[in-house]
């Protein structure tokens, strides 16, 4: 492990510490009167400083310890805190990411200090304890160490040299507790001291030298000017030196608990799974076929391997959603602070774990949904009022695992979506014909439509519209889906649900001619046979009977124009994408299969019906089939096909 | 002759750093990755000074101490263990294992350097 770069590793740790300071501040900034949140976020900054002078990062342990005193002030009880300073140790925060990656102007970072200096000085008038100075003219040492000091490898000669450097001093050994010999174990102390300090010499200084006894030892230390009898006790020695002072997170003990590893060495190790599965499933084809006893049971006790291997690789690339829901109490903070609303961000469910790639692809459409909750769902504080509502509107995002699915719901309390201006606006951008009958969940899917905005104004936060699109097609490239629901005066709920992991899925292997072909278990429904008789009779309308529903089917071999023979027994599958379904017919279904997921290559990504493609067992290639996509061609074919039917009729 | 200084824990990163630091300021270093290790390190080589973190794998800081400061060999061999301030509970039970002081962490290169200097004298 030689080859980790600490400052690699710090860099991380940093950027976590810096989550952590901005959410404590973000409490910090309704309560500002926590206590506990204050010491959180100094133990923050402490940690920060601290590590980054270690690592060299000299200009953000400067700027953080500035950031640091202020806190230590307000931890102290010396200034207040306002929502003032909140905000600048805010600004102060960006500032210290751009500190960390390398690319801060520092003119920048005098403006913050100027501000935070400003923003504690409403307090500078407060008391400020009487620190203890030290007598100038001298102090009357006594200590004695605890008994198995020596044994425990405090040496008292190097106490007594320290003692000498900090100042001329004279030192007289007290013997008299010193046991008779034959009680006398040699390790232990017995020996007692008396120091005078005849110069200046700070208090701190002298205690600083017994930081790591002063719990157990006996020790009085009083100025030489002093009654001789007065006596100070030793528990009221602040144990608030450079030395002693650290942090509840600590960056060791949490890499004790685990270890950071770079996400692009997980994905090149996910790859290599990747390819042992399928040469695994190679491997026991190939002992299906001809292998001995001895092989095959090999290739069992591989083909077990690789699945637990596979399946602990799975959970090794999953993370909580809540260092992606963390991200956007800020963001909420902000867009209350812009739009002049009360907004309250409520998350649940931050335990669900998701693929780490899906987390970091799901930020940017969740910053789209969430803005435009905010700046087009939330009334402000007064039509609120006048509709009986509570002052603050309520953002609440959640998440849960259903399946092999997560589910994200952003769910306002707002308005509700208009449908009038929906339509009026798809009608005035042309989406959709004037007066055309749409179902309610087509409508409101017209949102997502390109160009579309309803928002009277365009307002710097929700963008010009072409923010939805963006989120409907980033949601879809993660093999996911979107819904809308709204009811007018009451809010609006966005659904998404997105597969857990984007790299292997359970797939139903299926023959279309001489092609493989690979549909997602998940979206199965059911697999039915299509006799020669029945597929004649159907031929006009491609529509079969399925408990009483019709349900419109799509022939693969058509669709695919294989130029090959039907089988005389063929099979539909059916799939659906939650509401919809269609049915498939393929000629013979081969059975489940492990689908380690290959992108298309560029040239063919534009390829619809296909979401990607995968390496059989026997090397060869099954293009996974894009059921969304089919569900969609199939129902509109079957739309079209009844247009004409009535057209005819 | 040069202090030879063990350094115990399990953060590759922080050993490393432990090791930069204290070899800049002259000293030898060794190194292990647990307690047990270290053990068996001590076991091998009287050092000078013992700089150890508390939480570990296999062994943790506090055994091994214990496990030092029984052997009549390690009598008087400083150790340092690394700790955060939150640990107030286990500096106590540190102490009580026989440890000679303790390092918070994080903490720069020049505290441990100081630290070094103030136990061994040297």
């Amino acid at each position: 492990m030689s080859a980790v770069d600490p400052v690699a590793i710090f860099r991380v740790e940093a950027g976590e510490l810096l989550d952590q300071v901005e959410q404590d501040l973000l409490d910090l900034g309704h309560r500002l009167t926590d206590a506990a949140l204050v010491d959180a976020v100094f133990r923050s900054l402490h940690t920060l400083k601290g590590s980054g002078a270690m690592f060299g990062f000299d200009a953000l342990a400067a700027f953080t310890h500035h950031c640091e005193t202020a806190f230590d002030r307000v931890r102290k009880g010396l200034a207040p805190a306002t929502a003032e300073l909140v905000a600048v140790i805010l600004s102060a925060q960006d500032h210290m990411r751009a500190l960390v990656d390398g690319d801060a102007p520092r003119a920048d970072g005098d403006a913050i200090l100027a501000r935070l200096e400003a923003a504690i000085a409403d307090g500078a008038d407060l008391p400020v304890g009487a620190p203890v100075v030290a007598g100038g003219g001298g102090w009357r040492l006594s200590f004695a160490l605890p008994v198995d000091a020596m044994a425990n490898g405090t040496n008292p000669l190097m106490l007594l040299d320290e003692l000498r450097e900090l100042g001329p001093c004279t030192i007289v050994a007290r013997t008299d507790t010193i046991p008779p010999l034959d009680d006398l174990t040699p390790t232990d102390c017995h020996i007692g001291w008396d120091v005078t300090f005849a110069g200046a010499v700070t208090r701190e200084a002298i205690e600083d030298v017994f930081i790591f006894v002063m719990d157990d030892m006996e020790m009085t230390l009083a100025p030489l000017d002093a009654a001789a009898d007065e006596v100070t006790p030793d528990v009221d020695l602040p144990p608030v030196t450079d030395v002693a002072r650290a942090d509840p997170v600590s960056v060791a003990a949490k890499a004790g608990e685990s270890v950071r590893v770079p996400a692009e060495r997980l994905d090149t190790l996910m790859d290599r799974v990747g390819e042992l599965v399928i040469a695994q499933s190679r491997l026991s084809q190939l002992a299906g076929q001809d292998g001995g006893l001895a092989l095959r049971s090999v290739s069992e006790e591989i083909e077990r391997l690789a699945g637990e291997l596979r399946d602990t690789m799975m959970v090794l690339r999953m993370v909580p959603v809540a260092t992606l829901f963390g991200r956007f109490r800020r963001l909420v903070h902000d867009l209350a602070r812009d739009t002049g609303k009360a907004i309250e961000l409520v998350t649940e469910g931050e335990t669900t774990e998701v693929d780490k790639t899906v987390v970091e692809r799901l930020f940017d459409p969740l910053v789209h949904l969430i803005r435009n909750s905010c700046d087009h769902g939330l009334e402000t504080a007064d039509q609120r009022l006048a509709a009986g509502k509570p002052e603050a509107g309520m953002v609440r995002l959640s998440a849960h695992q259903a399946g092999g699915e997560v589910v994200i719901t952003i769910r306002d309390d707002g308005r509700g979506i208009d449908r009038t201006r929906v339509r009026a606006k798809a009608e005035a951008n042309g989406l959709i014909e004037p007066g055309a009958v749409l179902g309610d969940q087509e409508l409101l899917q017209l949102i997502f439509a390109p160009g579309f905005s309803t928002a009277a104004q365009v307002t710097n936060l929700s963008g010009r519209g072409v923010g939805m699109d963006v989120v409907k097609r980033t949601i879809e490239s993660l093999r996911g889906t979107i819904d809308v629901a709204s009811i007018d005066g009451e809010g609006s709920t966005i659904t998404l649900r997105i597969p857990l992991t984007l790299a292997i899925i359970e797939g139903l292997l299926v023959r279309v001619g001489e092609g493989r072909y690979v549909v997602p278990l998940a979206s199965v429904e059911e697999c039915l046979e299509l006799s020669l008789e029945e597929d004649l009779r159907s031929r006009a309308r491609s529509l079969i009977t399925l408990r009483d529903q019709l349900v419109p089917f799509l022939r693969l071999r058509d669709l695919f124009a294989t130029g090959t023979r039907p089988d005389p027994w063929q099979k539909i599958v059916v799939v659906s994408t939650g509401a919809e379904r269609v049915g498939l017919v393929v000629d013979q279904i081969i059975g489940n299969h492990q689908t380690v997921i290959k992108a298309m290559s560029p040239l063919h990504r534009d390829v619809a019906s296909f979401s990607g493609a995968t390496i059989m067992g026997d090397g060869g290639v099954a293009l996974i089939l894009d059921i969304a996509q089919l569900v969609a061609t199939g129902q509109s074919r079957d739309q079209s096909r009844e247009e004409r039917l009535r057209a005819a009729g | 002759m040069t202090a030879t200084i063990l350094t115990v824990d399990d953060s590759p990163s922080l050993r490393m750093a432990i090791r930069i630091a204290l070899t800049n300021a002259g000293y030898t270093v060794a190194e292990a990755g647990d307690g047990v290790e270290g053990l068996a390190q001590a076991a091998a080589t009287r050092f000078d000074l013992i700089v150890t973190d508390l939480n570990m794998p296999n062994m943790d800081g506090l055994t091994m101490i214990r496990e030092l400061r029984k052997q009549p060999a390690q009598a008087g061999v400083p150790i340092i263990f690394l700790t955060t301030e939150s640990d107030a509970g286990m500096k106590a039970q540190a102490k009580a294992a026989g440890a000679t002081g303790w390092l918070v962490k994080p903490f720069v290169p020049d505290q441990l350097v100081k630290i070094a200097r103030k136990v061994l004298g040297r």
